[in-house]
């Protein structure tokens, strides 16, 4: 029964190879040279093994009859023929171990133990050295899957952040030319045709076109661009003709900066990952000499103690058996490729992690700090009412446009742009702006004043108060009260959807600080439903209130700090994990957060959470997992249940499930 | 002074004896190698000459993992 149980594997095996085979040769595979001639050896091997164990046993009887003995030798022969081809390379590297006194080799362990099956094999005459060529082949399977499943993942990684530019277009002479984009100096004019990325950052100085950004933010809808507008590299240009003036070099540009961010992410580990590693230095040696001891101590006791027999050949294969199970590269392999992929399906959406560190402390934040402007709200102001007003609403827009037309204040802008039509300058005369207050000026020969309540004031006109949050201007023609203007800032349009889905996840508390008066702050805080607010703090109080809160709450549950990035690095630094948002572009963000996300949506900071819980869920399982099928093998190994058929299968086994679950982690698309 | 090298290594227990192997080899401050990446970075002690530690680190390496390669 046994016997064909184990005929059905290799049989399994041989298709499988076979079918590997032939697919890695039409060359889309991407597997390496070096790989298909593995699987090709594992092919030859599987079959050479199975043909062995079909053949009947009369021919080695028949070859004993010919001359005694001659049975037994052909039998080890041809087995240490297939011995040969599937393990030659493990010898090779065993014996460059010993010569480099590296005992804990892998290899070294493996060419032991099978080596040692075979001599118990021979010492015992059973003619089995089955077990010790399946346990090589096993662990070539094992090793070249692990190969081919990790070459994958980073294939697919680079493919995923398939934003690198390969070349810039100059205009010379009149015909374009392509060159490097490191080549290209700032301040030079560059084209991008439809279909192409745009290789440096720049502005926009001829063209209209709509721009692919999903590849920098995960965002499927095209952006619309046009002449004066800020471009950012890594986008594709996808209708038509632009014309470029680029304002950084390729290296400082946007695209050079992800690339080298997320390429160097998983170079800060975690501690997942360095609990990992010690525990493998740890490991195999502690198995080792476990195996020591099982292979000496217990027939010492028999012979000696009990006076029973020794029965060596019995503890020395449970040993033996102890040595397949050292190897710990399931376990190394599986955590640094579940923080890639989870690193690479995050940058995926938008949310570049610098480190593994990082997707770590994300998955344990408790509390959430808000900086308001810029990241709850859109950061550029808007009119949002005009009252009590004494003529129509167009009309007094326009004054007040007219009037502040020559401040380059944001109110001012805001109020030119809410106007929305051209601005005839020469209608104003006699300008007088009185800081902090307002500005007085002739329009049309008519005495505007438009400013606040102070301004009021001081002209001596009686206004009304406003009920609304946010900046009043007052209006007044020759001298009478025409009414004011509510300016505010406005909410990010999925703001709120964002804050119930970070409660949703699991966030004890958000938290808003923000430079605001306190009624603006209140009221976007009780909309928006955030728990605690802090107003008028100054940037310096900002980094005051982070440390307080950090002193405040328990160890474990980790604060995460979202700010816009421009003016938020202190804090973002201070923080337990600094999340910068909308930070395309913004090189003090992407130098400072520990988080970017790509665009301005906050929503993106419950995925990124959702993100990180995944990947650090799926590394737990792969730790517990993986060690917990060893220490339950060596438990059954030192009892002589388990053979090492279930020793290695047990090791290649759970390597391949741990990748497999590791690989999970890139998919994050519907988290 | 940081550095970063490309590196070839085919299993990640290797990669972890080729960090542990560069950490211990003189000059060198703190090493990291990203196995995912192929890449090693290297922080060196203060006037050393990256070229001639990267040698010892490269021959180091070998030492634990044949199979090994540093491009310095």
């Amino acid at each position: 029964m046994q016997e064909l149980i184990i005929n059905i594997l290799f049989g399994v095996i041989i298709l499988m190879a076979a079918g590997l085979l032939l697919w890695g040769c039409r060359g889309k595979s991407g597997m390496m040279k070096k790989q298909k001639k593995t699987l090709g050896r594992i092919l030859l091997a599987t079959v050479y093994l199975l043909v062995l164990q079909l053949l009947p046993e009369w021919v080695y009887d028949a070859a004993d009859a010919l001359m005694p003995g001659a049975g037994y030798w052909m039998r080890l022969l041809l087995y240490l023929a297939d011995y040969l081809i599937i393990g030659y390379d493990i010898l090779i590297k065993a014996f460059k171990g010993i010569k480099n006194r590296q005992i804990f080799d892998e290899s070294f362990l493996m060419a032991i133990a099978t080596v040692g099956a075979i001599a118990l094999a021979l010492y015992g005459k059973s003619g089995d050295y089955t077990e010790a060529i399946a346990v090589m082949l096993f662990y070539q399977i094992g090793e070249w899957f692990q190969g081919y499943a990790v070459g994958k993942s980073r294939r697919n990684i680079s493919e995923l952040m398939d934003i690198r530019p390969d070349y810039a277009n100059i205009e010379r002479d009149g015909k374009l030319e392509r060159v490097d984009p490191d080549a290209v100096a700032i301040g030079s004019t560059i084209l991008v045709q439809p279909g192409e990325k745009v290789p440096i950052d720049g502005v926009v100085i001829e063209g209209v076109s709509s721009l692919n950004t999903a590849a920098l933010t995960g965002e499927s809808l095209p952006r619309d661009i046009q002449a004066g507008d800020a471009i950012t590299s890594g986008c594709i240009n996808m209708t038509g003709l632009l014309k470029i003036r680029t304002t950084k070099e390729f290296g400082e540009s946007t695209v050079s900066k992800i690339l080298d961010l997320v390429e160097n992410a998983s170079s800060r580990k975690s501690k997942s990952e360095n609990f990992i590693s010690k525990f493998a230095r740890v490991y195999t040696p502690a198995v080792c000499i476990a195996a020591l001891a099982l292979a000496l101590l217990p027939p010492l006791v028999r012979m000696l103690a009990l006076g029973m027999p020794a029965s060596w050949n019995i503890w020395i294969y449970r040993a033996l058996t102890f040595l397949v199970i050292s190897c710990p590269c399931a376990l190394v392999i599986s955590i640094p490729l579940s923080f890639f992929a989870g690193i690479g399906g995050a940058s995926k959406e938008g949310v570049l992690v610098k480190g593994s560190n990082y997707l770590e402390t994300l998955s344990q934040t408790k509390i959430v700090v808000f900086d308001k402007t810029g990241t709850l709200t859109q950061g550029v102001f808007e009119v949002n009412g005009i009252h009590h007003n004494a003529m129509e609403n167009e009309k007094l827009l326009g004054l007040a446009a007219l009037v502040e037309s020559s401040s380059s204040h944001p109110i001012s802008k805001s109020l030119q742009r809410a106007y929305g039509k051209e601005i005839d300058r020469s209608r104003v005369t006699d300008i007088q702006e009185l800081g902090g207050k307002g500005i007085v000026a002739k329009v049309d020969g008519l005495s505007v004043a438009a400013g606040n309540d102070k301004l009021m004031d001081l002209l001596g006109i009686p206004y009304i108060r406003c009920h609304s949050v946010g900046t009043i201007i007052h209006m007044a023609i020759d001298g009478k009260y025409a009414g004011h203007i509510v300016i505010s800032d406005v909410l990010k349009p999925r703001a709120k959807e964002a804050m119930t889905a970070l409660k949703a996840t699991g966030i004890q508390k958000t938290i808003m600080l923000t430079g605001d008066a306190d009624n603006v702050a209140q009221q976007v805080a009780k909309e928006l439903g955030i728990d605690q607010v802090y107003s008028q703090l100054l940037p310096a109080d900002k980094v005051e209130k982070v440390e307080a809160l950090l002193h405040s709450k328990p160890e474990k549950a980790k604060l995460a700090f979202v700010g816009d990035g421009i003016n938020d690095a202190p804090v973002l630094r201070r923080a337990d994990i600094g999340i910068a948002m909308g930070a395309m572009g913004s090189d003090a963000a992407i130098e400072a957060a520990d988080v970017v996300l790509m665009d301005d949506d906050p929503m993106k900071i419950a995925k990124a959470i959702r993100i990180s819980r995944k990947c650090l869920r799926i590394v737990y399982q792969n730790i517990v997992f993986a060690i917990g099928v060893k220490l339950v093998c060596l438990l059954l190994g030192a009892l002589g249940i388990a053979n090492m058929w279930l020793a290695i299968f047990a090791d290649v086994g759970v390597m391949v499930i741990a990748v497999l679950n590791a690989i999970r982690a890139l998919f994050v698309k519907n988290l | 002074m940081k550095k970063t090298y490309a590196i070839e290594v085919d299993c990640a227990n290797c990669a972890n004896k080729m960090e542990a192997a560069a950490q211990k080899t003189p000059g060198v401050k703190d090493a990291t190698v990203n196995f995912m990446a192929l890449k090693m970075h290297v922080d060196f002690e203060e006037g050393q000459d990256p070229k001639s530690v990267m040698q010892q680190v490269r021959a180091n390496c070998k030492k634990v993992e044949d199979d090994c390669e540093i491009y310095i």
